[in-house]
């Protein structure tokens, strides 16, 4: 023995938290990863703080000039840093926000108040600030993604995303295809990695996990279309994850 | 006291959910400033939802909040089902409220458990805990997974629902996964009574102001999923629709999150709040629990928001059973989901862990929406926090700095606020 466990931490910015209680909500697998590592830093559920961390898992988008100090200094206290969920690793939710003006999201939400809240910006992901070693996709990040990335961590494995599209496993799984019960479905163009987990549940992927490295978009397009879909709708399908999709991988 | 000067500064304050801070400065025996100070990075979710598609806006909401996703996906479907004039299916009514119940176990068991227990151990996480108390953390553990497996079967998923739909779900339960969850159900019980054995042995400080409480309501159930709004403080009650009526929120200069007044100006929601309200309809078991824990309505006392939580996690666990015993006997169908969009504007409210969740859509005649309302529990609670602060911390100012402190951490744990939910941020219009 003598040999420190790993220390991990965890740290949010602007996102709903949710990543972080799919790690909480691990109930069973919780008290084996408490004997490898040792949890340094978690806001939510604990009062400790450190000083350096073997893995930093960090959850949320960048929405604030003064957020950005706090996120390089993280990077310079982590050996391995890991953008936890959509948020952090391609914006996500939060990207829907850039597709108004700031004048837009000032005056709708604060109105005459709006001078107190100025420093807001567009939302960023995590990697466009500091350079990231891993992302986990996914609103919210599939629990299981984070223990196998915890152990790879452990490991010294390197860590390789999934590059195939949801369609992958949502045919092993056996489910009926959603265009064939009349709906619509990202699962063509997005990254695997969920188990085609709404599909499973009778929703059509919404594109949480974003785009595999190189999505056929325009047959995604035909297919919407071809289902009688106008391109108002294929925009809008497109539009809760995707905003930045295009430059986010 | 007498000449007695500090300051207390807790930045972003550890074991709540979201970024808040708590400040206070005195200077020779006397006040100068106390504020309850939310600092999260606003989200504006309202505008987010501005041209979108119906079916998507629950998808967006329930981002809103890792915690009370469902919630949020409830008052969102119901908002947009109120302005369509579309009325779900009994078996729709009956698995939403299921699934608010593994909701409002899980919130309730993490809060009580991994945010609060801490304090109680005297320790400063749960983890020490799994050493020293295993027992009660695996107690915990089971808690917790059991309403978050409620939520699964349910929902398809607890943190960001799939098959919760505009009238109806994409998919529903087998009748084995809710034969099988009956049983762990019936089992919690034992845990719970041992929940509230473990409970029974801690001292919450005692306190007391007279608070105004806001609470759904309903004839014949202690309403979660669904009822017209009250206060303690008004005879009448108001339904949904009329809730800028009694419900009044403002912006304050420090505070990335809104504030809002009712009839005495701040006021409390959360558990206490709806077991002050409701108390004559939690199930007996429920009941019991109350009354060995030692509370009675009406309560004034913000820490036994702690123990109402248990209370109302007894009550839920009980209600679960009853919602699929009736689900069983009816026996469970594939319904096909039909919508009607219609141009219109309609409030859903549902009372999620923190406390009454107000959505209110308006939609064009395609279904797409024109304006988004969003009224958090967190943010009703703030002005109440920091009345509280105002009360209780004159009366401390003889204590070491350390201990004013954690009591007034703890007190702001003990609301359970949410605050990255909290600052979605509001339209200020009706203000």
């Amino acid at each position: 023995m003598g040999a420190r466990k790993p220390r991990v931490a965890f740290f949010s910015f602007a996102c709903c938290e949710g990543c972080q209680l799919e790690v909480l909500s691990l109930e069973e697998e919780l008290p084996a990863l408490l004997e490898e590592v040792d949890i340094v830093e978690f806001r939510e559920a604990m009062t400790e703080q450190a000083d350096n961390y073997d893995i930093s898992f960090i959850e949320g988008s960048i929405t604030r000039e003064e957020d950005k100090a706090q996120l390089y200094d993280i990077r310079k206290r982590s050996k391995v840093v890991v953008a936890l969920g959509a948020c952090a690793a391609i914006v996500g939710i939060n990207a829907v926000k850039n597709s108004f003006t700031k004048d837009e999201w000032l005056d709708t939400v604060y109105g005459k108040d709006r001078e107190y809240f100025e420093d807001t910006i567009p939302a960023v992901a995590i990697d466009e600030v500091i350079p990231v070693e891993y992302k986990i996709h996914g609103c919210p990040i599939n629990k299981y993604e984070f223990v196998d990335v915890v152990k790879d961590v452990l490991l010294g494995k390197k860590l390789v995303q999934k590059n195939y599209p949801v369609c992958v496993e949502c045919k092993l799984k056996g489910n009926v295809c959603m265009y064939d019960i009349g709906r619509t479905c990202l699962g063509p163009i997005i990254r695997a990695g969920c188990g085609a987990a709404c599909p499973t549940f009778g929703g059509g992927c919404e594109g949480c996990r974003g785009l595999v490295d190189d999505p056929n978009r325009d047959s995604a397009k035909e297919l919407l279309a071809s289902h009688n879909l106008t391109v108002d709708d294929i925009m809008r399908e497109f539009s809760i994850f995707l905003n930045k999709a295009e430059e986010k991988k | 006291m007498g000449n007695n000067s500090f300051n207390i500064n807790v930045h972003h304050i550890t074991r709540v959910e979201g970024h808040g801070s708590i400040s206070v400065d005195v200077k020779n025996g006397e006040i100068k400033d106390i504020k309850w100070e939310v600092v999260e990075a606003p989200r504006f979710f309202e505008l987010m939802l501005k041209g979108k598609r119906y079916h998507q806006a629950s998808h967006i909401t329930s981002r809103i909040c890792g915690i009370c996703a469902l919630g949020h996906t409830l008052a969102s479907l119901r908002a947009t089902e109120a302005a369509f004039d579309i009325t779900p299916s009994e078996q729709t009514y009956l698995l939403r409220k299921l699934a608010l119940h593994g909701e409002t176990i899980s919130s309730h068991i993490l809060h009580v458990y991994f945010l609060v227990a801490p304090d109680l151990f005297n320790v400063k996480s749960v983890v020490p805990l799994v050493k020293t108390h295993t027992d009660v953390v695996l107690r915990a553990l089971r808690l917790k997974k059991l309403g978050n497996d409620l939520g699964d079967i349910v929902a398809g998923r607890k943190i960001h629902p799939i098959t919760l739909a505009v009238n109806g779900l994409t998919h529903i339960p087998s009748e084995k996964e809710l034969i099988d969850m009956r049983k762990r159900l019936i089992d919690s019980l034992v845990d719970m009574d041992e929940t509230v054995k473990l409970l029974q042995t801690v001292k919450m400080p005692d306190v007391e102001r007279h608070i105004e409480f806001v609470a759904l309501t309903k004839e014949g159930e202690y309403a979660f999923y669904d009822g017209n709004i009250k206060s303690t403080e008004r005879e009448e009650v108001f339904t949904p629709q009329q809730y800028r009526e009694l419900i009044k929120e403002f912006i304050v200069p420090y505070s990335t999150a809104k504030y809002a007044h009712a009839v005495k100006g701040e006021y409390m929601v959360g558990a206490l709040a709806r077991y002050n309200i409701n108390y004559d309809k939690l199930t007996d078991r429920a009941k019991e629990a109350s009354a060995a824990l030692g509370l009675q309505p009406v309560n004034y006392n913000p820490f036994m928001n702690n123990i109402a939580q248990v209370v109302e996690t007894v009550h839920c666990i009980e209600d679960a059973i009853n919602i699929i015993d009736k689900l069983l006997e009816n026996e469970l169908k594939e319904e096909k989901i039909v919508v009607k969009t219609k141009r219109g504007q309609g409030v859903g409210a549902v009372e999620v862990p923190r406390g009454v969740l107000i959505h209110d859509y308006t939609y064009n005649e395609n279904g797409i929406m024109e304006k988004a309302n969003c009224i958090i529990p967190t943010n009703q609670n703030h002005a109440n926090i920091e009345a509280d602060f105002k009360t209780y911390t004159p009366k401390i100012l003889d204590k070491p700095k350390e201990e004013i402190r954690q009591f007034l951490e703890m007190l702001v744990r003990a609301y359970d606020p949410c605050i990255s939910c909290s600052t979605h941020l509001l339209d200020v219009k009706f203000v």
